[in-house]
């Protein structure tokens, strides 16, 4: 099993996912996000998907729940980079991810996180 | 590809295996990039309730043809318990298995064609297909 990587910038952590994703890598990263927004005491955690071809049901539920998660422990979530092909189907599939925000790419994600601090002191 | 191929889906790294081999058909009879990642995502779905509920199983992946148009044929089999009532498992939101209920009905809407038969203490078969416009 592949293990996706965790980057540090700031209090912001960034996960960019470049593997085809396993069932138990998706697993591993949400057990893996919870323990470094703790540890480094990240308030926002910024999740890019440009690499990623499909999101089914089961990636699109780890989204959903790592967005849900980090928000209970102070840190707001953003995906960023979804491919138009994927947004299509995972409206099709019947996935809205209502209650995950997301930007187009990397730098308005970054700009995201930063107009929802501002907005919440 | 010449013919058909038939994948083994035993774990869930053979479920990637399914949608990247799934991925290169799709390309190959020339669907669109949203039909490719339809159907891609749709195989994922399927690929996983084999492995899920029917304990793992198999897929064969064909090419087929209709006139002038190709299609990609995918029949994933299980020797599971199978599904009693399949009204039921069609809609979405209903899950025996803790996910989020979408995986059939959900691929139902993402290819042309479906088709699932099931018998309880036999096992499911669903084939779904998915043709280049």
């Amino acid at each position: 099993m592949q293990r996706v990587p965790i980057l540090k910038l700031g209090d912001v952590l960034i996960v960019s996912i470049q593997i085809d994703l396993e069932d138990q890598s998706v697993l591993a990263l949400q057990e893996d996000l919870a323990d470094a927004v703790v540890q480094h005491g990240a308030k926002g955690v910024i999740i890019d998907i440009t690499a990623v071809e499909i999101v089914d049901s089961f990636i699109g539920r780890m989204l959903a729940t790592i967005a849900s998660m980090c928000g209970m422990l102070d840190a707001q979530t953003v995906v960023v980079g979804m491919r138009p092909a994927v947004a299509i189907t995972l409206v099709e599939l019947g996935l809205s991810l209502g209650g995950v925000r997301t930007a187009l790419n990397l730098e308005k994600g970054v700009a995201l996180l930063d107009h929802i601090r501002s907005a919440t002191p | 590809m010449s013919g058909e191929r038939e994948v083994v889906i035993a774990g869930s790294a053979d479920v990637v295996g399914v949608r990247q081999l799934v991925r290169s058909v799709a390309v190959e009879i020339g669907l669109s990039l949203v039909d490719q990642t339809k159907i891609v995502t749709a195989a994922s779905e399927l690929a996983r309730n084999a492995l899920v509920y029917g304990g793992g199983g198999d897929v064969r992946i064909e090419i087929v043809t209709n006139g002038p148009r190709r299609g990609l044929k995918l029949i994933f089999t299980d020797e599971g318990p199978g599904i009693p009532d399949i009204e039921q498992a069609l809609t979405d939101g209903w899950t025996t298995g803790g996910g989020m209920g979408l995986g059939l009905g959900g691929s139902r809407r993402l290819v042309d064609e479906f088709d699932l038969v099931s018998e309880p203490g036999k096992g499911t078969t669903v084939t779904v297909t998915k043709w280049s416009r």
